[in-house]
C-alpha cells in the first residue's frame, strides 16, 4: 500500500512540477503576445475624412460581424459610443494611439493565427495605415451614423423570420379527418390528417400479444409476464387496453425504465472520468431519487426545479437537495498537475450546456468561444447562463435512506469508541496538529519547502473542501470534517516525512485498520449535491472560451430571444429553473414531449431531439408537436398522463409491419402510417433475457452492482472490480456500475451512451460484436441454461408443449407451424449430436446437484433457448 | 465450415451478380428479393456500414498501423540529438528562457540534463538515432522523422485524447473511427478498426466512435486467449453446434422476415454471419504456425523481452494483410519521470526490434507502400531534469513536454529518409516547420485519400471533423 502511495506521490510530484512550468510558460506566452508594434504599417500621411476614408472600410469589411445584426466578441463599430466602449476583451480603439489599439493589431495580423477580417482578402497596408491615421488623429466620427438603413432592414428581417421553435406554441385546432372512427384521441386527428392528405391509410392495430409486449417494454423496460399476457388476451372488457396501461404505469419498474432515459441526459456515471477516474460511491443516491420521482409521477416542472435548484427552495428538504445530484454528473479531472480552475470552468460549461440541451433543446455550448453561428445566442448570453452555475460548489451530504437510521444510531457509539482508541494507540493527534499547522502555513508562505506545499496541494486535489476544513478552527469542525482530515493525514503524512518514519509510526497498518473499521460500521449513505458558494466568484466572459482570458463581467440572465426572466433583485438557479418551466418558455414543453414521442416511436417529431435551433430538422407534424406541448402544460406537467395519452392513441397501437406501398413514398415512416420496430436498448436486452430465464433480480433502487465482466472486458489497465457473487449480479442493467474509462462491455456493444456528455438519442446499431455477445457471453449463456431448466421444470410434458411454453415466455406468442418444423429439426439434430457425445452434453449443461434433470435434454434445450434469445424478434420491440 | 448449403439453395443469382465471397450478403439479398422489398442487389448499398467506400481522391495508403507510444517517449534520448546541451548540462535554463517564468514550487533553476546517449547517423540519409535503437536505425531510409511536433495538452488523458481524437474533450470519434467511417473496410471477416493493447489514461475514449455509429468503434484485440470479446464458444458448444445454432437463428429470421418484411431483420442476420466468420477467421489470424522461422526470429516472437510486443506487431501485419483498415497498437509505460536511464532502455529493448521488423516485413511483402505506419506518443519530455531527491535517491527522469517532440511515419506515401522540423539547441521550442497534431491528422487523412475538411459528420447542429477547425496537410512529408 505504502509503495503504491509513494509511487503515486512520485507521479503527482512530477505532474505538479510540470504544472508550474506550464503556468510559467503560459504566462510567458501571454507576454510575448504583447505585440511589437514595429511590424505595423506606418500611419498614412493624410488628414482623415471619416466619411471619405473610414466609413467605406468599416462598412465593407467590419460591420458584417460588428454591426447592428451581430456583435461578435461584443464589439460594435457602427456608432461612436459602442465602438469606443470596445468588446469583451476590452477597448478596441485607443483614440490618439493606434499602436496600442487592438483593432489595428487584429487587422494587421500581429496576433498569431488570427487576422481580421475573417473572410475575403486582408486589408492592405495602405488601408491599415489609414485606420491608424484616423485613430492617431482622435478617431473622430461624422455626424451621420453609417449603418442606419441597414439597421432598419435587419430589424425587420429579424422579427419576420423568427425561428418557429422560438415562438411559444399555440394550441392548434384539431384538423378534420374523413376516417373519424379511426381516431381514438386528438393525436390521431393530426396524424391521420397528414396521412389522408398524402392518400395513405394507416396500418391496422397490432395483435393483442404484440400490444402487451410493446406496452410492457415501452413503459417498464421489461417483457410482460405469462400472467400479464394471458390476462390481457382473455380480458374482453372494452377498456382492457386502458386497464393494462394503468397497471403498467403503476408498476414500480416504470420508474426504472424512465430513470434510465433521464440518466442518458444527465450523463450519469459512477466514476469521475479522465486519468484517475476516481469512483463515486455515492452517485447512485441521485439515481435512487430519480427512480422514486418517476414512480411518484412528480410533475415535470417540480422535477426540473428540484434538480436544478432544490437546495435553494424555501423548505429545502433533504430529498430536494439530493435532487441537485443531477448537476454532479459532470466529469472531474484530478490527474496530478491539472489546473483546478480550468476543470472547474469545464464543469460549469458542461452544466450550462447540459441544461441548454436538455430543457431548451439548444446547443448553447457552441456559444462558449464565439457567438452561436446559427442560433440567436451570443457569447455573452452563454456566459449569462453560465453565471447561474458559476456560483455553485460541490458538497457531499448525508442522505440516509429510511431504513438506515435505526441501525446506524445503535452502532455509532461503538464505532466512535473504537476509532478513537485506534487513533490514540498510534499517537495521531499531536502529529496531526503539527502537520495541520505546517500544511496550512505552506498555503500562503512562498518560502515553505516543496514537501509542505505539495502536502497542501494534495489535500486540495484529493478531498472535497479539505483545504477549507483545515482553515477552520479545529474546535469548530464537525465530526465528519475532522474525520476527513484525519483520514487524509494518515494516508498522506508520508509526503513530508521519510519512509523510515512512516514505518516507525506504522501508519500503513493504521490506515488499513481504519478502512476495515469503516467497512464494519458502514456510515450513512451520502449524496453528491450542489450548493451555493459562500464566496461566489464574479463571472466574466471568457475570451475564446479560455479561462485564462477573462473579458467583461456578466450577470446571470436569459437569452434575449426567449421569454424574459421573472423579475427579482437577484437571479439565482431557482429563477432559472422557474423560467425554464414557465408556460411562456417556447422550448421546454416542446423539447420534452418530443423526447417522449421519441421513446414511443423511435424518432421524435423533431428528429434532432437535441437540437431545436435553426439547423434542426423540421418537425414532421408541427401542429401535433404544439398540441402535445400545450397539453403537457395544461395538465400541470403530468408525465404519466402524457405517456398514457400517447400509448392510447390509435397511432401508437398500429402494427409495425413493413408495407410495400410505403417503400417509395415514406421510406423512413415519418408520416407514421405504421409503428416502428425498435431494437431494445442495451439495458433492456439484458433485462429481458434475465427476466424470461427467471434469473432477474427485481429489487428496486440502491447501490450500483458489479456483474461478472468477461475475460478481456476491462479496457483500462489496473481496473478490475470485485464482482458481485449473489443475486446482485442479476440486477437490471440501469444499476450496473458505470466506470467511465472502462464501461461494462455489453452496455457498450449495444449502444449505451458513454456518459461523457448529454445523450438525447441513442443509436440502434446491428453489429457482429452484438451477435457474439448474445451467443457467447457467459451471462447470456447462463440465461439460456436457466431458461432450459425453467422450461423442463415447469412443463415436464411433451416437446411441443415445451416449445409452445418457451415461445410464450420469450415472445409472448405461440410458434407458427414453419417455426415449429424448423426448430423440431434443429432440436432433433442437437439431441442426436449430444447422444453421440455425452461429454459435450455435460460441459454444456453441468447439472451439478440438480435432481431429475436429463442432461441431454437440458443441454439440447440450452441451445434451443439460446436460439430464441437471439432472435431479432426477441431483441426488438415491435 | 461455411454457409455453403444455404448458398447453393438460395443465393445463386445474387452470388454470381455481385457478392462473390460475401456469403452473408448473399443470404440477405435473397431474403430481400423474396418478397419484392429489394428489386436488385443495389438496394443493399449502404446496408453494411463497413462496406468499402471510395476515398475523395487517389490515396497513397490503404491501411494504417498507428504505434501509439503511450506516456510520452523522450525524443532527446532517442531521436533528437542536442550536442549544445552538454554545455548547459547541470546548469539552469538560460536566462532568456526563464525571465518570464514564475514558478511556484521549483525554482527556475531546474537544470538542463544533456542526454547521456550516443547518437550516430544511419542510412543514405544519415538520420540520427540513439544507441538504444540499433534495429530501427537500420530502417532510416524508410523513416520520415518529424522533430517539430507540438500539442497544447500536457496531461496524459487529455494529451492522449488530443492525439487520438483531435480534441482534449471526451466523446469524440478517434482517428480510426473517422477512417473507417470514411473508407469502410476491405476485410469481410475481421473488424475494420482493431486496437491492440490497453489504454491507461483516457480509457476506451482513445478508440471511441464518439457520435459516429458503433460499427466504427475500435475493437480491442488481445494477442493471447480470446482475441475479441466473446469470441470463443461457451463450454459444450462445438464449432458444429455453433454453426447449427446460427443456422437455426437464421432459419427463424427468414420466416420472420417473410412475415414482416423488415429489412433490419436481414441486417441482423447478416451480422450473425459476420460474427461466425470472425470466429473462424480469428484463430487463423492468431495462428503464427505458418510464419517462417526467419520471420518469427526477425520480430523476436519467441524470445524475451520482445515476445509480447513482437506478437502484436506481427499480428498488425497479418491484419493489414487481411484488409483491416486501421490498427492502433498501444505500447504503454513510457512516462519516465524517474529512472529514465534504466526504464527507457527497458522499453527500447522490448520495442526496437519488433518495430523495425514490422517495417522490414511490410516492405519485403510489398505492403509498406500501401500501409502508413505512425509512431509517437501524446507529447515528449523536457530537456530539464526531474530529480526526486531526497524522496527517491539517484533517480532522475524528465517531465512532460508538449512544446516540441518527435514522431515518425513510414510507408504509405510519406517520404522516407528525411527529417522534418527542428527544435532549438536545448530542445525546448520548435524553431522550424512546426507541426501541430491537427496538421498530422490532416496529413494522415490525406495519405488515405481523404480531405480532412470534407470528412465530416453532422452532430448537434453542426459538422464535426477530426481536425476540428484547424489542420493543414504537410506536403513536405509526402513522397
Amino acid at each position: 500500500m505504502l509503495k503504491l502511495v509513494l509511487q503515486r506521490m512520485m507521479f503527482l510530484t512530477s505532474c505538479l512540477l510540470i504544472l508550474f512550468v506550464l503556468i510559467a510558460q503560459t504566462r510567458a506566452q501571454v507576454h510575448s503576445d504583447q505585440i511589437s508594434a514595429a511590424a505595423l504599417p506606418p500611419p498614412a500621411r493624410l488628414t482623415v475624412d471619416f466619411n471619405r476614408d473610414i466609413a467605406p472600410i468599416l462598412e465593407e469589411r467590419c460591420l458584417g460581424c460588428h454591426g447592428s445584426v451581430q456583435q461578435l466578441s461584443g464589439l460594435r463599430l457602427d456608432n461612436p459610443a459602442d465602438a469606443l466602449k470596445g468588446g469583451y476583451s476590452g477597448p478596441a480603439i485607443v483614440p490618439g494611439n493606434s499602436r496600442e489599439s487592438k483593432l489595428i493589431h487584429m487587422v494587421a495580423g500581429l496576433k498569431k493565427g488570427m487576422v481580421l477580417p475573417l473572410g475575403g482578402e486582408r486589408l492592405s497596408p495602405r488601408q491599415v495605415g489609414i485606420l491608424r491615421a484616423w485613430i492617431d488623429q482622435g478617431a473622430r466620427w461624422s455626424e451621420v451614423t453609417i449603418d442606419k438603413r441597414q439597421i432598419e432592414e435587419n430589424q425587420r428581417q429579424r422579427t419576420n423570420r423568427k425561428h418557429w421553435a422560438l415562438s411559444p406554441p399555440r394550441r392548434p385546432t384539431l384538423p378534420k379527418v374523413k376516417n373519424a372512427l379511426w381516431a381514438r384521441n386528438p393525436i390521431d386527428a393530426f396524424v391521420l390528417a397528414r396521412l389522408e392528405s398524402a392518400g395513405i391509410s394507416p396500418s391496422p392495430e397490432a395483435d393483442r400479444a404484440n400490444l402487451v409486449r410493446r406496452l410492457s417494454l415501452d413503459l417498464t423496460g421489461l417483457p410482460p409476464t405469462l400472467e400479464e399476457v394471458s390476462e390481457f388476451l382473455a380480458d374482453k372488457r372494452p377498456d382492457a387496453y386502458e386497464r393494462l396501461v394503468d397497471h403498467l404505469l403503476a408498476s414500480p419498474h416504470y420508474g426504472e425504465k424512465w430513470a434510465r432515459h433521464w440518466m442518458d441526459l444527465a450523463h450519469y456515471a459512477d466514476s469521475d472520468g479522465y486519468w484517475d477516474d476516481h469512483l463515486r460511491p455515492h452517485a447512485w443516491r441521485w439515481r435512487h431519487w430519480v427512480v422514486d420521482a418517476m414512480n411518484r409521477n412528480m410533475p415535470f416542472d417540480q422535477f426540473t426545479i428540484e434538480q436544478l435548484a432544490g437546495d435553494l427552495l424555501p423548505d429545502g428538504r433533504l430529498d430536494q437537495k439530493v435532487a441537485t445530484g443531477f448537476l454532479r454528473n459532470t466529469l472531474t479531472n484530478t490527474e496530478g498537475g491539472v489546473k483546478k480552475e480550468e476543470f472547474r470552468v469545464e464543469q460549469i460549461v458542461d452544466r450550462t450546456s447540459t441544461v441548454g440541451q436538455v430543457w431548451l433543446g439548444l446547443t448553447v455550448g457552441c456559444a462558449r468561444c464565439h457567438d452561436h453561428k446559427f442560433d440567436p445566442i451570443s457569447q455573452k448570453e452563454f456566459y449569462q447562463l453560465f453565471a447561474f452555475f458559476d456560483t455553485t460548489t460541490e458538497v457531499n451530504i448525508e442522505a440516509p435512506l429510511q431504513e438506515e437510521m435505526g441501525p446506524f444510531l445503535r452502532r455509532k457509539p461503538e464505532y466512535d469508541r473504537k476509532r478513537k482508541a485506534l487513533l490514540a494507540e498510534y499517537g495521531v493527534k499531536e502529529l496531526q496538529s503539527e502537520w495541520e499547522k505546517k500544511t496550512l502555513d505552506a498555503a500562503t508562505n512562498s518560502q515553505a519547502s516543496f514537501e509542505w506545499r505539495l502536502s497542501w496541494e494534495i489535500l486540495g486535489l484529493h478531498t472535497l473542501h479539505g483545504q477549507d476544513y483545515l482553515r477552520f478552527d479545529p474546535n469548530r469542525r464537525t465530526q465528519k470534517q475532522e474525520d476527513l482530515l484525519t483520514d487524509h493525514f494518515v494516508k498522506w503524512y508520508n509526503l513530508v516525512v521519510t519512509k523510515q518514519r512512516i514505518d516507525e509510526l506504522k501508519f500503513e497498518e493504521l490506515d488499513g485498520k481504519l478502512e476495515k473499521l469503516a467497512e464494519q460500521f458502514p456510515l450513512l449513505t451520502e449524496a453528491q449535491v450542489i450548493a451555493e458558494n459562500p464566496v461566489p466568484p464574479k463571472t466574466h466572459i471568457l475570451i475564446r472560451g479560455d479561462y485564462l482570458q477573462p473579458g467583461t463581467e456578466v450577470q446571470p440572465g436569459a437569452p434575449a430571444v426567449l421569454n424574459p426572466l421573472e423579475n427579482s433583485p437577484k437571479a439565482t438557479r431557482l429563477t432559472l429553473a422557474r423560467w425554464l418551466v414557465s408556460p411562456a418558455n417556447p422550448l421546454t414543453a416542446r423539447v420534452t414531449v418530443n423526447r417522449m414521442w421519441q421513446e414511443f416511436f423511435g424518432y421524435g417529431l423533431v428528429e434532432s431531439s437535441g437540437d431545436f435551433g435553426t439547423r434542426a430538422d423540421r418537425p414532421s407534424h408541427p401542429k401535433l408537436l404544439d398540441w402535445l406541448a400545450t397539453e403537457f402544460v395544461r395538465n400541470q406537467w403530468n408525465v404519466k398522463k402524457m405517456h398514457k395519452l400517447i400509448v392510447q392513441s390509435a397511432t401508437y397501437r398500429q402494427s409495425s409491419k413493413a408495407r410495400k406501398d410505403l417503400q417509395g413514398r415514406d421510406p423512413y415512416n415519418r408520416l407514421l402510417a405504421r409503428q416502428n420496430r425498435l431494437r431494445l436498448s442495451a439495458e433492456a436486452v439484458r433485462d429481458t433475457t434475465l427476466a424470461v430465464s427467471g434469473l432477474l433480480n427485481l429489487s428496486i433502487g440502491g447501490k450500483s452492482v458489479r456483474p461478472p465482466v468477461p475475460p478481456g472486458g476491462y479496457t483500462k489497465t489496473g481496473i478490475r472490480w470485485k464482482e458481485d457473487e449473489g443475486p446482485d449480479r442479476y440486477r437490471r442493467g440501469l444499476y450496473i456500475f458505470f466506470q467511465r474509462t472502462s464501461p461494462y462491455p455489453q452496455l457498450m456493444s449495444f449502444d449505451a451512451p458513454d456518459s461523457l456528455q448529454v445523450c438525447t438519442r441513442r443509436e440502434r446499431s446491428s453489429t457482429p460484436i452484438q451477435a457474439l455477445n448474445l451467443l457467447n457471453d457467459p451471462v447470456f449463456f447462463e440465461a439460456a441454461q436457466a431458461l432450459a431448466v425453467r422450461i423442463l421444470r415447469e412443463k415436464p410434458t411433451k416437446w411441443s408443449d415445451q416449445l409452445d411454453y418457451a415461445f410464450r415466455l420469450c415472445l409472448g406468442r405461440t410458434p407458427r407451424s414453419a417455426e415449429f418444423q424448423r426448430l423440431a429439426d434443429y432440436f432433433g439434430r442437437e439431441k442426436e449430436r449430444l447422444l453421440r457425445d455425452p461429454v459435450v452434453a455435460e460441459q454444456r449443461f453441468p447439472a451439478k446437484g440438480m435432481e431429475n434433470v436429463n442432461v441431454t435434454e437440458a443441454a439440447a434445450w440450452t441451445t434451443l433457448s439460446s436460439v430464441l434469445l437471439n432472435l431479432d424478434e426477441f431483441v426488438t420491440r415491435r | 465450415m461455411d454457409f455453403g448449403d444455404f448458398r447453393r439453395t438460395h443465393g445463386r443469382r445474387a452470388f454470381l451478380q455481385r457478392f462473390a465471397g460475401g456469403l452473408g450478403t448473399v443470404g440477405l439479398w435473397h431474403l430481400l428479393s423474396v418478397d419484392g422489398f429489394a428489386d436488385s442487389p443495389d438496394s443493399l448499398a449502404g446496408w453494411n456500414p463497413l462496406e468499402p467506400k471510395k476515398p475523395h481522391f487517389t490515396p497513397r495508403a490503404k491501411n494504417v498501423i498507428f504505434l501509439f507510444i503511450e506516456g510520452g517517449p523522450s525524443q532527446l534520448d532517442l531521436f533528437d540529438p542536442k550536442p549544445e546541451m552538454k554545455k548547459w548540462d547541470g546548469k539552469p535554463l538560460p536566462e532568456s528562457m526563464t525571465q518570464n517564468l514564475q514558478l511556484a514550487f521549483i525554482k527556475p533553476t531546474a537544470q538542463v540534463w544533456a542526454s547521456p546517449r550516443i547518437f550516430t547517423q544511419h542510412g543514405d540519409s544519415g538520420m540520427d538515432f540513439s544507441d538504444w535503437l540499433p534495429h530501427l536505425s537500420s530502417c532510416a531510409d524508410d523513416i520520415c522523422m518529424i522533430r517539430s511536433m507540438v500539442t497544447e495538452q500536457f496531461n496524459h488523458s487529455t494529451g492522449q485524447l488530443m492525439m487520438s481524437c483531435g480534441t482534449p474533450l471526451v466523446g469524440r470519434p478517434s482517428m480510426g473511427a473517422w477512417t473507417t467511417y470514411g473508407l469502410g473496410s476491405e476485410s469481410q471477416n475481421l473488424p475494420g478498426y482493431v486496437v491492440l493493447g490497453k489504454a491507461t489514461a483516457a480509457g476506451s475514449g482513445i478508440w471511441s466512435n464518439g457520435f459516429l455509429q458503433s460499427s466504427y468503434q475500435g475493437v480491442p484485440f488481445r494477442d493471447k486467449g480470446d482475441p475479441v470479446l466473446y469470441l470463443s464458444n461457451p463450454m459444450g458448444i462445438t464449432q458444429e453446434a455453433q454453426h447449427d445454432r446460427i443456422k437455426a437463428i437464421r432459419d427463424l429470421g427468414e420466416i420472420d422476415y417473410i412475415e414482416t418484411g423488415d429489412m433490419e431483420i436481414a441486417a441482423r442476420m447478416a451480422s450473425y454471419e459476420l460474427a461466425f466468420r470472425m470466429q473462424t477467421a480469428s484463430p487463423e489470424l492468431m495462428d503464427f504456425s505458418k510464419e517462417s522461422k526467419d520471420t518469427l526470429e526477425m520480430y523476436g516472437v519467441n524470445r524475451e523481452p520482445t515476445h509480447e510486443f513482437a506478437s502484436k506487431c506481427l499480428l498488425a501485419r497479418r491484419m493489414v494483410e487481411r484488409g483491416v483498415r486501421f490498427v492502433q497498437l498501444i505500447s504503454s509505460g513510457w512516462d519516465h519521470h524517474s529512472d529514465l536511464n534504466k526504464n527507457l532502455k527497458k522499453n527500447c529493448d522490448i520495442n526496437d526490434q519488433p518495430t523495425a521488423a514490422l517495417l522490414k516485413d511490410l516492405k519485403q511483402r510489398g505492403l509498406l507502400d500501401s500501409t502508413l505506419v505512425i509512431w509517437g506518443g501524446e507529447f515528449g519530455r523536457t530537456p530539464m531534469i526531474e530529480d526526486r531527491k531526497p524522496i527517491e535517491q539517484g533517480s532522475v527522469g524528465r517531465d512532460h513536454h508538449p512544446f516540441g517532440f518527435t514522431m515518425w511515419m513510414a510507408g504509405g506515401g510519406v517520404k522516407g529518409g528525411q527529417v522534418l522540423g527542428k527544435t532549438d539547441d536545448l530542445g525546448f521550442h520548435v524553431v522550424e516547420d512546426k507541426i501541430h497534431v491537427h496538421d498530422l491528422h490532416a496529413t494522415i487523412l490525406h495519405c488515405l485519400g481523404l480531405n480532412h475538411e470534407h470528412l465530416t459528420f453532422r452532430h448537434q447542429g453542426r459538422n464535426f471533423r477530426l481536425t476540428d477547425v484547424a489542420g493543414q496537410v504537410v506536403h513536405k512529408l509526402l513522397a
